[in-house]
This record gives C-alpha cells, structure tokens and sequence, in this order.
C-alpha cells in the first residue's frame, strides 16, 4: 500500500511538473509568434479605420501591451485557483469551450482509438504469425502504404469519395446544417463522425500493426513457442495461449501511447471536416492569438496524453506477473 | 529386439538464397544414424555446432520451413513421418529442452506443465510428478522467473513425465548447473529408462553424459563418426581417433587438446571431415566419403579403425 501511494505520489509531482512546462512552452510559443492579434482579428481594413482610443482599447484586450512574464504569471495563477479565463474570441468561459468541444471530440477519439487498437493488434498478429508468407506481406504493405500516407490527404480523399462522389455521408460539420440544435438525433451525430472517426483509425492502424507485427514475430522465434510446438500442442491454441498473453503486454503500451498521435490526428482531421471538436477549437485559438484558451486545450490535452501513459503503467503492472512481484516485495 | 527410435542416414539442409535467384543446399546434418531401445540412455555427443538440436526438432517434426530432411527415422517399427510426428509429439515423444526459457514467462508453472488441460486426475498427477522431483505444490502457482535454474530444469522433466513418454529427448538439459545438481538431473534420466522409456540424452558434455550413458553416439561436423558403448570409454576400446581425442580433451584423461576446428557446415570437403585433424590419416581417407559401418562393439566411421583395434 505505502508502495502504492509513493508511486502515485512520484507520478502526481510528475504530471504537475509536465503540464507546467507545456503550458510554458506553449505559452512562449506564442509569445514568439510574428502574428499580430488585431490584424489577424480584426483585419487591416477595420484597423485603419478606428481611432487611436479604438485600438489602444483593443490592444488591452488582447493583453498586448502587459509584459510576457506578467501575462504567463497572471494566467498561472488564475489556473491554479481554477480559474481557466475567458476565450477572446468566442466570449466564453474556456472550461466551458473545452467542455464542449471534448463532448463533440471524444466520441470521435474514442472511436478512433479502440477501432485503430483493436484492427491494429488483429493485423499485427495477424502478421506477426505469419510473418514472410502472403497474408503478413499483404498487412505490411497496407501499413507501410497508410503511414507514407498525410491524415489530411486521406481525410480529403475520403471525403471525395464518400461525400462528393457517392454523396452518402455529409461533407463537414458534426450536425446537419440549419437545423434546429433541439432536432438533432444521435444518428445524425454519428453519421457525421463517421468520416473523421474513419480518417483517424485509418492512420492509427498502421502504426499499432507494425509494432505488433514485430512484437509478434519475435514471439514467434522464442524458445518458449519451439517448446510449445514440441509439445504438440496445435497452431491455434499456441497462438491464443501463448502468442496473445505475451503480445499484450506491449500491445497495452501502443494502444495507450497511441492517445497522443490520435489527439494530434484529430487537429488536422478536424481542421478538414470543419468538425467543431477540441482540435479544430485548438487550430483557431493558435492562428486567433486566444492565449487563454489554446493554454487550456494545451493543459487538457497533455493530462490526457499523461493520463493514457499512466494507465498503461497501471495495467502493466495487473498484467505482468514479473513487475507485480517486484512491487508487492518493496 | 526393434529399436524404439532407429535414425538411418539423416540429413538435414536448410535452403539458402546466396542472390535473388541462386538457391543453395546447406547441409548441416549429413548422414547421421543411430538407434534407442527401450530402457536405454543413447547420448549424442558432440560440439556445438555439430548439429545436435537439429536431430532433436528434426525428429519432433518441428524444424523450420525451409529444412529438409532426407534419410529415415523410425519409431517403434513405423516410418515417423511428419504427420506422426505430430501426433506423438508432446504424447509419446517429448522433448525436455535447455532451460528457462522454454516455459511462457507468463504462464504458471502448473497450467504450462498441464498444457491448460483441467480436471482432477490431471491435477493429481500433476502434484504427484512434481513431488517426485522434489517440488511442492506452490511450484504450480509460481510463474518462470521465480524459478532457479535447478528448479527449471525439473520443471521441464516434469513437463514430459506428466505425458507418458517412450521416448524422451533431452536437449542438452544441464548447463549452468553445478556438478551435483546435474548427476541429480542425469539421474532423473537414468531413471525414466530404467522405468522403460528410451532416452536420447543431447549434450556437449561427454564426462556427464558417461555417467549414465548405456551407448553414447559422437557427432562431428554433422555426422556420426561412431557410436560405442560407454564402458568402451573407460577401456580405451574406442575406434574412431575424434571419439578418442574428445575424451583424452577431459582433464580427468590427459587434458590433452588436439589442433584444429571443426568444418563449419557447407564447408566443401572431400573425404573424411576429420582427416584435416587426423594423425592417422591416409591418401585413400581423402578421396571418398567414408561409409559408416558396424563393428563388433557398434558403429564406426574411419578406414584405419581395424588397424587400430589389432595394435
């Protein structure tokens, strides 16, 4: 228990010292942007139309003219009492935004997620077990075809195909357009996350087979699977009994280190589909100079990035005897 | 009496691709024989590389896609072909391997002895054969790791006793153990044949394999160079000058080693394989391969062997 609590306690010092230095780089990132927040906001036709006490107004509320070092102080301790901030361009709360936005987001993700995880381990195994003869040479080529592939390239293909050509899922958006928000049906929801969730797991699938491919293979030459051979014991049960058990242990690390290229696929897969998710709010408040905002999805997202690693920690050690033993002895 | 396991002229190549479409034959095992009766220890000796594991997968039926075999191997009076094999194996034949890492490193030890099979006889047997080896049932529940390496090697003879094997192959079952914990695990060998079974003992290690040995078969550069009953050892009855050599090598015998190694496998040699290292060698041991023939004692592989016997 008290091993428990130490390793709990390292993690907690661990995640705050990440999350500070993300929200810092982000922060100076920005701050070293060359874009300027009125004339990407506001456009250099309106600017020059506006007087002086105008601008001066606008240049405080985009918080040009507070040092930097004020300006990344003042947000920090606004977040450590809970305090996100209020978006500067939509007006609203930014925990309020995010909220909304990972609601719309996270069934995209998710999806994406157990799909990719789930076709990946099969493919993998898949191959791995067959590794030299067709079905795996069959599997690494659609892999290698996929990951040579940009997101954004297969997303826009995609939607020529299913959206312009054989016009049966909608081009963009997560709601059909004009209609009245109370209309809107879990159907309708999903028909249009069904393209951006397809791009995503299209892309994540590569990645999770390969690596499990190769895990697999190797598993394929170990002494432990002669022995099951010599035993008698059949392909299919020496593929179950002992091919998944070992396979798992990395496959539970891939699917979780995965959180990360998913969350990074989802801003441009977002950005294509105009689907109004984290990611797409990410890309807006980056280009818009939405300090308290994209800090936010920033902070938000590398928790869950964290959180993912974590849990495979956690699930490491319930499904390793080896690592369960070591902690129980502490 | 038949043999239980009778390995005629073996061969074993493993398919080479030297370019994109130049096939070669490597020939790691090349006419390789012997045989087992029931209720005999027969060790294979030889150096490594000399091809002993190959026998041992090459008689499971488990070596890769790209081995072939030629020769003949039968098994209690039935060609064993690749489809037997597969039936018998992990039944009748069982192979106890090297160590540790033959065992799932996350598997329990008892469902890997039992191959997940259940029911309560099974369970029974399964205590009784580890306490034969001197292991409690809380073995059953410990996963590899927790295993020493004397632990392991029980483990694994207790994985083919649970079977009711005829013939056991070991493969070369006692490295990194002491002196004493190996005479304990060779003495487990002795015993199962001397409770029927065939033993084919695969080691490098001919002072132990001596020990409870009833014949020991010499492999060198994949071929048997001559099969002799273990006393020959002991009485310097022994024929072939490498059989010979190998046990003036052990400290106890002389400690006296002999220049050279042995041709690695696809080495082009005509002849005897041995004649580089020979101190009897003649014009005539160059020219064609040397049969391997019966003598009184068992078989040897060697033209001057008579002269050899007479002197």
């Amino acid at each position: 228990m008290k091993h428990r609590l130490q390793f709990a306690g390292k993690k907690l010092i661990r995640m705050l010292l990440l999350l500070l230095g993300v929200s810092l780089a982000a922060f100076l990132l920005m701050n070293a942007s060359p874009l300027d927040p009125l004339e990407t906001n506001i456009g250099q036709a309106a600017l020059g139309s506006m007087s002086q006490e105008q601008i001066a107004g606008l240049q405080e509320y985009w918080g040009m003219d507070t040092p930097p070092v004020e300006r990344y102080l003042g947000w920090l301790s606004d977040f450590v009492r809970g305090d996100m901030g209020t978006s500067l361009l939509y007006r609203q709360p930014v925990a309020q935004i995010i909220g909304q936005r990972l609601a719309s987001s996270l069934w995209l993700m998710a999806f994406a997620w157990l799909f990719s995880g789930i076709l990946g381990l099969i493919l993998g195994v898949t191959a791995g077990a067959t590794r030299g003869r067709w079905p795996d040479k069959l599997i690494r080529g659609y892999c290698l075809l996929i990951s040579s592939t940009p997101a954004f390239w297969l997303a826009i293909l995609l939607l020529m195909v299913f959206s312009v050509w054989l016009g049966i899922l909608p081009i963009g958006l997560s709601v059909p357009i004009g209609m009245d928000a109370a209309g809107v049906t879990l159907a309708d929801r999903l028909r249009h996350a069904v393209l951006p969730a397809l791009t995503l797991s299209i892309t994540g699938v590569a990645n999770i087979a390969l690596h499990t491919r190769e895990k697999m293979a190797d598993i394929m030459e170990s002494d432990y699977l002669l022995f099951a051979r010599a035993r008698g014991e059949s392909g299919r049960s020496i593929l179950l009994r002992h091919g998944l058990r070992n396979v798992a242990l990395p496959a539970i690390t891939l699917q979780f280190a995965s959180i990360s290229e998913i969350i990074g696929g989802s801003v441009l897969v977002e950005q294509v589909f105009s689907y109004p998710g984290l990611g797409q709010a990410a890309v807006t408040a980056g280009l818009g100079s939405d300090l308290p905002l994209l800090l936010g999805i920033t902070v938000v997202t590398a928790a869950m990035v964290f959180g993912g690693n974590l849990a495979a920690d956690l699930l490491y050690g319930a499904v390793d005897p080896r690592i369960r033993r070591r902690a129980a002895k502490r | 009496m038949e043999p239980i396991l009778s390995v005629r002229n073996l061969s074993i190549s493993f398919t080479q691709y030297t370019s994109k479409t130049r096939r070669h034959r490597l020939h790691v095992i090349d006419d390789l024989s012997l045989s087992i009766e029931a209720g005999q220890v027969v060790a294979v000796v030889g150096a490594s590389g000399s091809g002993k594991s190959l026998l041992a997968h090459g008689i499971l039926g488990i070596l890769p896609y790209n081995a072939f075999l030629e020769g003949s191997i039968r098994y209690g009076g039935e060609a064993l072909d690749q489809a037997r094999a597969a039936r018998l194996r992990g039944k009748e034949i069982v192979l106890v391997p090297q160590g540790v890492t033959y065992l799932d490193p996350l598997m329990k030890v008892g469902p890997q002895i039992r191959k997940g099979r259940r029911g309560k006889p099974l369970l029974d047997r399964c205590r009784a054969v580890l306490a034969r080896y001197g292991l409690g049932p809380e073995v059953e529940d410990a996963y590899p790791f927790a295993l020493s390496g004397g632990m392991a090697r029980r483990v694994l003879i207790s994985t083919a006793v649970i079977e009711s094997p005829r013939l056991i192959i070991a493969d070369e079952p006692t490295p990194g153990l002491d002196a004493q914990a190996a005479g304990r695990i060779m003495g487990h060998f002795r015993e199962l044949a001397d409770g029927g079974a065939g033993v084919l003992l695969i080691t490098h290690d001919l002072e132990l394999a001596l020990t409870v040995a009833d014949r020991v078969a010499v492999l060198y550069a994949g071929q048997t160079v001559e099969e002799a009953p273990a006393c020959a050892f002991a009485a310097g009855r022994l024929l072939h000058p490498y059989t010979k050599a190998l046990y003036q090598a052990l400290p106890q015998n002389g400690f006296i080693p002999i220049p050279g190694t042995q041709p690695y496998p696809g080495e082009i040699a005509q002849g005897c394989l041995f004649a580089p290292r020979c101190d009897r060698c003649r014009a005539q041991c160059k020219e064609a391969s040397i049969p391997y023939r019966a003598v009184s004692s068992g078989y040897v592989r060697c033209l001057t062997a008579e002269e050899e016997e007479t002197a």
